[in-house]
């Protein structure tokens, strides 16, 4: 052999081993590396921080895939839609369970739990239903409980107890200015301090959820509606709307929702959510905040508005004492479409034990765990723990069916078109409501 | 039977092999002319049929069918043209074919008066017109996402600079001038921020249109004592008036499908007051995934500006003419 030769051979030897070496050593990393995809939001940096303890136990690297939740949706659904290996794990919106459970974007879990002993008995019935469970009401698991959330309120302490403004409110409402306990006095509240002098500074009564383009306007009417008396169909009757989503409790509810928009929010409230009502409070310009329970830990540890300034409050009740809260939060699913399903179940298992979920919740994550929530000193964590057990305890959901995006769109447009636009009646807009929801369910062959 | 001599296609392959340099074409030995000519054009040709012509009849045939992109396991139904008489028939889709034709009106006359009243200065020829025309100018070239993110700080009634200018001139408190969230104000706010940015571009066309009027024509104007306005209305107006209606063409039909500066400043919304035919379609397309309605409605909008399109190029041809 020709020294040219041989020195030709060990070049591409050598370019052989180059390029074959970190193939072989990326397929092998590939195994052991996992990605989650959720919202970006604090609790997901939680996760991020919870989750090295399960990298540190398993050897398994975990990969964070977070979208904003303008985008959450879009880019999730998109990619399951798509039969896109991205995620291996998804934290998916609780609406999602229906159409990713018919669709088989989720691989069923009920065999799973039953070989490790995961048991939905241990975990808060109300997020098991909403999280986990398609069809509602049978046991049929998809996901585990993974994030607790549901809308309540905040509320300025240190305004509420100045005795010039408590003096000033009794006199003007005769009753004590305190955290409201019916929608009634909520409102009363929120028209005392609506552009008001507090500290120099103009404060208003309330932010309210608003928004028009994804979901906001729901989490946020639906909260006073439920209360109010509005029902999604008739229980003895599945898609029966009529009389249940414009009954007169429900038209009266959203009247409401519509009043208190009119009257308490501040200048441009007309799109505000979850980011836009968190800016609000923090900004001090509202007295009282509606939001998801996730916000809380963020305000509590804020310097300017947090610790003994913050106070917490669960949805008050409706004229007739009814009481519900609009449910958030989300489970943990597999996605059917991975090529590391044991790895990630291997997760799902991890996640479930107790030590863990006691962990999640002490990071800012929200547990559904009974084993943590149900504990005697829960409530004693954290300012905020007593009313996020209380909020839990009243929980109901928007549809979660399959075809729940247009359900989903439908009520955003009726219900943004009378609340900040003011067209038309609120009975119209539920009657417009009921027959737009009809025609989705008749498209889908459910009437 | 079609001529394959005279076809555009051909026409314009031998236009390329025309052009083509001679010693590329001895290098590349064993093709004809044509052939090579065919090289050239072949990947556009591909792609345009790939990206343009592929889509458009795949979306005809799902606009008659129940398809849904999120549903993917489902069977795809035809329904015939119920998705069209649906679309047709349905309020809310006329409501927003409503606003869309107020945003093209109202943006294209204030666009054009400004437009061509910006390139009248302009072509005056004063000292720094270069500098102005450039300042002019710098609006259309920014990203619409960065205008319509900008405006929408502009317009916070309790910190946006434009509340505090109407409420210095007007007197009105400015957190009671809500631009985006109040339903008289919010058509206005978009058509106000449409209006600053596109209105250097139809300055640009119609600047080209003055500057291409042959100064003897006025010089001699000059001499029959026509006056100003005179020589405005005979000769400047006229000659520049095919530009013009090139301008309005081009923002007519991007106006019809305007949707970023929505999305950004209103999302469609107080209600569904801004709500134009590109958001509703969005909204039926990829939030409520009827892809068989939407792509329904995406032909419906595409023979409604198509159509428009063309018979405003020949009322265009026709003023050429004259």
């Amino acid at each position: 052999m020709t020294r040219t030769l041989r020195a030709a051979l060990a070049g591409v030897s050598l370019l052989s081993a180059l390029t074959v070496a970190p193939l072989v050593s990326v397929t092998a990393a590939q195994a052991e590396e996992l990605t989650l995809c959720w919202a970006a939001w604090d609790p997901a940096n939680a996760l991020v921080e919870l989750s090295k303890d399960f990298t540190a136990e398993s050897g398994i690297d975990m990969k964070f895939e977070f979208v904003p939740w303008t985008n959450y949706a879009d880019r999730f659904l998109n990619e399951l839609n798509s039969k896109g290996k991205l995620c291996d794990l998804i934290i998916g919106d609780s609406q999602w369970i229906g159409g990713s459970a018919e669709n088989g974007h989720y691989i069923k879990l009920n065999d799973f739990f039953a070989a490790e002993g995961i048991t939905m008995d241990d975990f808060v019935p109300a997020t098991v239903t909403g999280y986990s469970e398609w069809p509602k009401g049978t046991p049929n698991y998809w996901a585990l409980p993974a994030m607790g959330d549901v809308v309540g309120w905040t509320y300025r302490k240190d305004w509420f107890e100045r005795p010039e403004l408590q003096a000033e409110f009794k006199e003007k409402y005769g009753w004590d200015l305190a955290a409201p306990t019916t929608f009634e006095q909520l409102k009363q509240i929120a028209e005392f301090f609506q552009g008001r002098e507090v500290d120099g500074k103009t404060v208003y009564g309330a932010s309210i959820y608003t928004e028009r383009g994804s979901e906001g306007i729901t989490m946020g009417a639906m909260d006073v509606l439920y209360s109010f008396g509005f029902k999604y169909d008739n229980p003895e009757k599945p898609y029966d709307m009529n009389g249940f989503v414009n009954s007169d409790g429900a038209v009266a509810g959203l009247e409401f929702y519509k009043a208190l928009y009119d009257c308490c929010t501040p200048p441009g409230a007309a799109n505000s959510y979850m980011g836009e009502g968190v800016d609000a409070f923090k900004s001090g310009q509202v007295a009282m905040h509606m939001n998801f329970a996730f916000t809380w830990p963020g305000l509590q540890k804020d310097e300017a508005v947090g610790g003994d300034k913050i106070g917490y409050f669960a949805n008050p009740a409706g004229p007739g004492g009814d009481r519900f809260a609009q449910l958030g939060g989300q489970g943990i699913s597999v996605v059917a479409y991975s090529s590391k399903q044991e790895a990630a179940l291997k997760y799902i298992k991890w996640f479930a034990n107790p030590a863990v979920q006691a962990k999640w919740w002490s990071l800012g994550g929200f547990s559904c765990l009974k084993a943590v929530v149900e504990d005697p000193g829960f409530a004693a964590t954290q300012p905020y723990a007593q009313t996020f057990l209380d909020s839990m305890a009243i929980v109901k959901d928007f549809w979660a069916e399959p075809a729940y995006a247009s359900l989903l769109q439908a009520s955003q447009k009726r219900l943004h078109d009378y609340v900040v636009a003011g067209n038309g009646t609120a009975k119209e807009a539920l009657d417009a409501l009921v027959a737009d929801w009809t025609e989705t369910f008749e498209d889908e062959g459910k009437l | 039977m079609i001529d394959t001599k005279t076809s555009p296609l051909n026409r314009a392959a031998e236009a390329v092999a025309r052009s083509t340099p001679s010693r590329l074409v001895k290098r590349v030995t064993g093709l004809s002319d044509r052939m090579v000519a065919w090289l050239f054009i072949g990947p556009t040709m591909v792609l345009l049929l790939a990206i343009n012509i592929f889509p458009l009849f795949w979306a005809i045939g799902l606009s008659f069918t129940n398809y849904r992109a999120n549903r993917p396991n489902e069977p795809v139904e035809s329904v015939g043209l119920r998705n069209y008489e649906r679309i047709l028939t349905d309020p809310d889709i006329w409501i927003a074919m409503q606003t869309t034709a107020n945003f093209v009106f109202w943006t294209i006359l204030l666009q054009t008066v400004i437009g061509f009243g910006l390139a009248y200065l302009i072509d005056r020829k004063f000292r720094g017109h270069a500098f102005w025309t450039t300042i002019i100018l710098v609006p259309m070239m920014l990203s619409p996402a960065v205008v319509g993110n900008f405006w929408r700080f502009l317009y916070e009634p309790q910190i946006g600079l434009f509340a505090y200018a109407v409420s210095f001139v007007s007197g009105i408190p400015p957190t009671e001038i809500e631009m985006l969230s109040n339903v008289s104000l919010a058509p206005w706010s978009i058509i106000i921020v449409d209006t600053w940015m596109w209105s250097p571009y139809v300055m640009l066309i119609c600047l080209a249109g003055l500057r291409s009027i042959p100064d003897y024509i006025y010089e001699a104007a000059e001499v029959d004592r026509a006056s100003p306005i005179r020589q405005f209305l005979s000769i400047t107006l006229p000659m520049a008036l095919p530009f013009i209606m090139l301008a309005i063409l081009f923002r007519g039909i991007e106006n019809f499908k305007m949707f970023d500066m929505v999305n950004l400043l209103t999302g469609g919304g107080p209600g569904s007051t801004t709500e134009v035919a590109s958001i509703t379609l969005k909204r039926e397309a990829f939030e409520k995934w009827r892809t068989g309605y939407s792509s329904a409605f995406a032909i419906i909008l595409f023979v409604a500006v198509f159509g428009l399109a063309n018979i405003y190029v020949k009322a265009l041809n026709r003023v050429k003419q004259r």
